[in-house]
């Protein structure tokens, strides 16, 4: 029977939670790397026993742990004492170094002058559809960096930022690359989503990089209509069998792009609000996709104090709310945008955390939620392994 | 032979207790035990100080027989009671947030 895995990323250490197929009873591990912030744990689709995880803190910076036994045991890459010594007996300890190629540039700054780059910590981790050596980072303020070896070294992929990185500038919670989704019919194409940049496309393995925002409008935060870059895109999704169709929860506004993000359409149609931060896709109907609504980028918690994941069948517009099972009064936690997920058994399971440190899982496509930890820490990140 | 005292969140990184020693040769400066300290345990490499720039994170501070050294140089030499293994050099998590 297969096995669920889900991975939570919290303001103040790592969980495990684990089940069989049923989906019913779950055994919780953690937290892992306590009093840490976690802003997110992955898996390699390659072999789901190497585990990354992104440790930070205030204090003490930037953190990169992995696991090659599903979550049982850590290390940070490159730790073994044969490792650990480079060229004249320096050490090395570089799985935490993420170090801006050349002159770090400038971006723009809250005020609207250049402010110098600053790496502060790693908000996602993405390891490659092929190779558990290999995994991609995105990071605040915003760059991509890859490694080839674990996680021992990281390089930059400096072409990102010189896609008018210039006239990126933070928000209110930063300025990161949260989102890196591989495509996986074509090795070369990589999206990957800003804020406060917008979305950006590589076709060349991560050389160059083009903004991919025709369509947004973002009036509020960008008075120039036809503005190419600076929109704040909380969260891109897509299916991987249809990988040119892509879903966007922006700022405000749910779009859509049929053509590898060339052009966005709104899909935000009957929505009780189109702010928000996750979107996702289910497993096995690729026009089938969730998203959170929020308030309002004031007030970020549901409407109403109404915990309610709305589902579109038809691949954008026409929203259902989907209520059984979450609250429906008092409620005014928060779903970040790396705190949804999907995992590949039939039916589809669906899950997300919440601010208010709940996990929930629906486990029938959404019709119907239970929570599978109520009282864990802020939670940041969520994501699922289905397992053999 | 140094006694150097880590802050909780390093001590469970680097796996070890509240307190470490290590064997110094030479005069011993605070840029000397932070050395000697990161080439044991290269797990803490960039999270007391920068990885290429040495400049210390901003909410890490460094106490010698009950005085503030933080915002000396790397070279400043440590007090004798230090170097001597009397009292230990603290490396402490500066108290900030609310």
């Amino acid at each position: 029977m297969s096995k669920i895995r889900v991975l939570v990323g919290t303001k103040k250490g790592a969980f495990i939670l684990t089940s069989d197929g049923k989906r019913q009873d779950w055994q919780v591990s953690g937290p892992h790397f306590a009093g840490w912030e976690i802003y997110h744990v992955k898996g390699s689709a390659v072999d789901p026993d190497r585990i990354y995880a992104s440790q930070s803190s205030g204090w003490f910076g930037q953190i990169v742990q992995r696991s090659d036994d599903g979550g049982k045991t850590w290390n940070t890459p490159g730790s073994s004492p044969e490792e650990l010594q480079g060229p004249g007996g320096f050490p090395k300890g570089e799985s935490n170094k993420f170090a801006y190629e050349g002159e770090a540039g400038t971006h723009k700054w809250y005020d609207g002058s250049q402010h110098p780059w600053e790496f502060k910590r790693v908000w996602h981790i993405e390891p490659s559809l092929t190779d558990p050596d290999t995994a991609y980072a995105g990071v605040e303020d915003a760059a991509i960096f890859k490694t080839v070896d674990g996680g021992k070294t990281w390089q930059e992929l400096s072409g990102l930022r010189k896609a008018k990185g210039n006239l990126w500038q933070p928000g209110a919670g930063g300025m990161a690359v949260h989102t890196i989704l591989l495509d996986p019919k074509n090795s070369n194409r990589i999206y990957v989503a800003i804020s406060a940049g917008g979305a950006f496309r590589t076709d060349d393995a991560g050389k160059t990089w083009k903004p991919i925002n025709r369509g947004l409008k973002s009036p509020f935060e960008l008075p120039d209509p036809d503005a190419e870059v600076g929109h704040c895109v909380h969260r891109i999704a897509l299916h991987p069998s249809r990988p040119d169709v892509l879903y966007m929860q922006k700022h405000w506004d749910v779009m859509r792009s049929d053509n590898a993000g060339e052009l966005w359409t709104e899909v935000s149609d009957n929505l009780p609000t189109d702010f928000g931060f996750p979107i996702d896709v289910h497993a096995h109907e690729p026009e089938t996709i969730y998203v959170v609504p929020i308030k309002s980028d004031s007030e970020h918690y549901p409407i109403d104090g109404k915990l309610r994941v709305y589902r579109s069948k038809t691949g954008g517009n026409d929203w259902e709310p989907l209520t059984r099972g979450l609250p429906q009064k008092d409620c005014y936690v928060n779903v970040l945008r790396d705190a949804m997920a999907v995992d590949l058994l039939d039916p589809c399971g669906i899950y997300f955390g919440t601010t208010g440190g709940q996990v929930y899982c629906s486990a029938d496509g959404g019709d119907s939620w239970n929570a599978l930890v109520h009282d864990l820490p802020g939670v940041l990140s969520v994501e699922v392994q289905t397992l053999k | 032979m140094i006694r150097v005292v880590l802050p909780f969140h390093l001590r469970n990184l680097a796996r070890v207790g509240e307190e470490v020693e290590l064997e110094l040769a030479g005069p011993v400066t605070i840029g000397v035990v932070l050395d000697a300290l990161e080439t044991r345990y290269p797990v803490l490499r960039g999270t007391i100080r920068d990885h290429d720039t040495f400049k210390r994170r901003p909410f890490v501070r460094f106490y010698a027989c009950k005085e503030d050294m933080s915002l000396e140089p790397p070279d400043t030499p440590l007090p004798e009671p230090i170097v001597n293994g009397t009292e230990p050099f603290l490396i402490i998590g500066a108290m900030a947030g609310g």
